[in-house]
């Protein structure tokens, strides 16, 4: 047989049928479902008179809209309570289970999907939601879809696909101290731009992948997207295997065992062939900084702020003169320049446990600059109580940190988490566009003890520099 | 979804790149549960300033380009949220046509399912049709889906290329849903074999 990628393998286990010159019909294995981009869906099956075909199949949860303050208050902002209302109502009637807002699983799509043993390896998974691609991690082939294609789930089960290519992302060597999984995907994106990667599905091999914890590789296949790609994929290994075993969802006893067998096949074969590659040394990264309005746009901790007349085409010198203007910054100044007035610990990106501690590290027995207002939203309920077990609220806390409860939150400000016009935020989620966290708001991308760090100095510094033994 | 076989239409000019879909439809009007009237916030940020004031100079507020229904962009238009809001608020805005070098794939793949056609033209090309607008011209073109042409009735004449599948489904105004359910069969077949440890809720594997 021909060799074959990891993602050549999923696709033909879930390709049901395929007619000459039409995309394939795939079978989904799991859909993920929330509030914001599922109402018009049940709407559609409704006026159709169709069913939810596998509502087993199928888990939702609120995220995006949700409160963070207090959950025993009622939701304050009417249309968003309505919404996820409408959510409840439409699980309720076609037999979906959902995480609401009270449940102690609820959180972020992206991080309870993991966390539950939802997201196996092998599987295709869909959502409503770009950042669908952080479930490649563990070797499925996960990606975001718009809400028709929410409702062709919903019915069928099955998404009409065509086979995308593929890109090898690989990254040899090993990571520097204080340079994270986040300053591997900056370092991807500024390289290869927001539209590297597009009609690809990613896979990301080499040793500093294969060294990372499956919370580190969500991280990276998280943002493939932000580089166009469809879906970002990691063969799963033995890391991936010990972070399912005892999952709730995740097979047990004998299945365990016998998935693993099948799982272990999910890896590129010698000799299969991608259509693009791109090679990173983990050694030349540094921690990252977006200076401008997409992830695209950002450099090393050490650099500056690029000139417009620095890149090739007149269309980029415009944007980046449009970015500039903007972000508020002028060319040449050095990062570490930059101050900032608010500071965002959260987001499907990293909001995890691991994330939670790398920041409390930076963090402990420190202060928050008394210029910057920063916060801590983790990215589930089950993060948020694992990290007051290990009392990471009180060192935020001590810190001067707000501490709140899970959801979407800051990462796009759909609740009342929000940047005011002019303000500048260090931010571990994963846009950077206009507004993105609040009109007139200027989002610097960067990863969470960058983020730490950057809320005790009041500005961008490289943590590298720090002693961080303790 | 509404059919689309050709379309004549004024060309709205919106020359920038990497333009993301929080641009086209800001968070703060996801919340509607319907998805009909999204067109009053197309561009929101842009359009308005802070008070809700038009801003005269963004080009969907100018006199020249307000009644256009076809969108000439910069490249990797649509990039970021999967929010199919985008196109639900292009399409109510009237934008029937999007042209640009070149999309981001969810968003495209959103176009076709709601009856927007986006047209990948070549770079120098889209730059010509700029160059065209920015000198005072207004561009009226007439686009062909049948033919997979562009014409403006006075010698400006491109071909343009897109999948035969999609094409046959918006010129046919097709439901793929009703499409996909006629392979209820192999649906069948397909998940009977399913290995178990993919079963999931209500009953996880013991
Ligand atoms: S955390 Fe941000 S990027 Fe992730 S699902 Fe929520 S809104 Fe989307």
């Amino acid at each position: 047989m021909k060799p074959r990628t990891l993602f050549d393998k999923v696709w033909d286990q879930h390709v049901i049928h395929q007619e000459p010159d039409q995309p394939a019909i795939l079978y989904i294995d799991l859909h993920l479902v929330h509030e914001v981009t599922s109402p018009q869906a049940f709407e559609g099956l409704r006026l159709n008179g169709r069913k939810v075909r596998r509502p087993e199949l199928t888990v939702a949860t609120m995220d995006h809209n949700v409160p963070t303050t207090d959950r025993s208050l009622p939701v304050t902002d009417p249309v968003s309570a309505k919404q996820m209302e409408t959510l409840a109502e439409n699980c309720r009637e076609f037999g979906v289970p959902l995480y609401d807002l009270h449940n102690p699983q609820q959180g972020i799509v992206h991080v309870i999907g993991p966390e539950l043993g939802l997201t196996l390896p092998g599987k295709t998974i869909v959502c409503g939601d770009s950042h669908t691609s952080t479930h490649g991690a563990f070797g499925a082939l996960a990606f975001g879809i718009g809400t028709s294609e929410v409702e062709h789930v919903l019915a069928t089960q099955c998404l009409q696909q065509s086979k995308p290519k593929t890109m090898e992302v690989h990254i040899k060597g090993k990571l520097g101290p204080g340079v994270t999984a986040k300053d591997v995907i900056l370092a991807v994106i500024a390289k290869i731009g927001t539209d590297g990667a597009t009609g690809t599905v990613i896979e990301y091999t080499g040793e500093a992948i294969r060294n990372m914890s499956m919370e580190e590789r969500m991280t990276v296949c998280n943002m493939s997207i932000e580089a166009g790609a469809r879906a970002g994929m990691v063969a799963p290994d033995e890391t991936t295997f010990a972070y399912l075993e005892g999952r709730p969802y995740a097979p047990k006893g004998e299945a365990f065992e016998e998935a693993k067998k099948a799982w272990r096949q999910l890896r590129t074969d010698e000799g299969a062939a991608y259509d693009f590659r791109v090679e990173l040394d983990a050694a030349d990264i540094a921690p990252q900084v977006t200076w401008g309005t997409s992830p695209g746009m950002g450099v090393s901790v050490t650099d500056r702020v690029p000139h417009p007349e620095s890149f090739p085409s007149a269309t980029e010198q415009k944007s980046v003169k449009r970015a500039l203007e903007y972000m508020g910054l002028e060319p040449g100044t050095p990062i570490t320049d930059i101050h900032v007035d608010r500071v965002f610990i959260g987001s499907c990106t990293n909001s995890r446990i691991e994330d939670l501690r790398a920041a409390a590290q930076v963090v402990k027995n420190r202060r928050v600059s008394p210029n910057v207002k920063a916060m801590v939203v983790p990215g589930s309920q089950q993060v948020k109580r694992q990290a007051e077990a290990e009392g990471l609220d009180r060192i935020f806390r001590d810190a001067g940190f707000e501490w709140r409860e899970a959801g979407c939150s800051m990462c796009l400000a759909m609740n009342a988490d929000i940047l005011e016009p002019g303000e500048r935020c260090a931010s571990t989620s994963n846009r950077n566009f206009e507004g993105r966290q609040g009109r007139g708001g200027r989002t610097h991308l960067v990863s969470p003890m960058m983020a730490a760090a950057a809320a005790i100095e009041g500005h961008f510094v490289d943590v590298r520099k720090w002693n961080l033994t303790d | 979804m509404q059919p689309m076989r050709q379309h004549t239409g004024r060309v709205t000019p919106l020359d920038r790149a990497n333009v993301d879909t929080d641009q086209i439809i800001p968070k703060q009007f996801l919340k509607r549960i319907e998805r009909t009237g999204f067109g009053q916030y197309l561009f929101y940020n842009w359009r308005f300033d802070e008070q809700g004031n038009p801003d005269p100079d963004f080009e969907l507020n100018q006199d020249a380009y307000k009644d256009g229904s076809i969108l000439l962009a910069g490249s990797n238009f649509g990039c970021g949220s999967s929010r199919e809001h985008a196109p639900w608020a292009l399409l109510d805005y009237g934008f029937r046509v999007i042209i640009a070098p070149s999309f981001a794939d969810i968003f495209y793949n959103n176009c076709f399912k709601n009856g927007i056609l986006p047209v990948k033209l070549p770079e120098e090309t889209v730059r010509t049709l700029f160059a065209r607008i920015e000198s005072g011209e207004t561009v009226d073109l007439t686009v062909d889906l049948e033919a997979c042409r562009i014409d403006d009735g006075n010698g400006f004449s491109v071909s343009f290329e897109v999948d035969p599948y999609r094409r046959h489904c918006l010129l046919e105004g097709l439901d793929d849903t009703a499409v996909t359910l006629q392979q209820e069969d192999r649906i069948a077949k397909y998940e009977a074999n399913r290995p178990a440890y993919y079963r999931i809720h209500p009953e996880p594997v013991k």
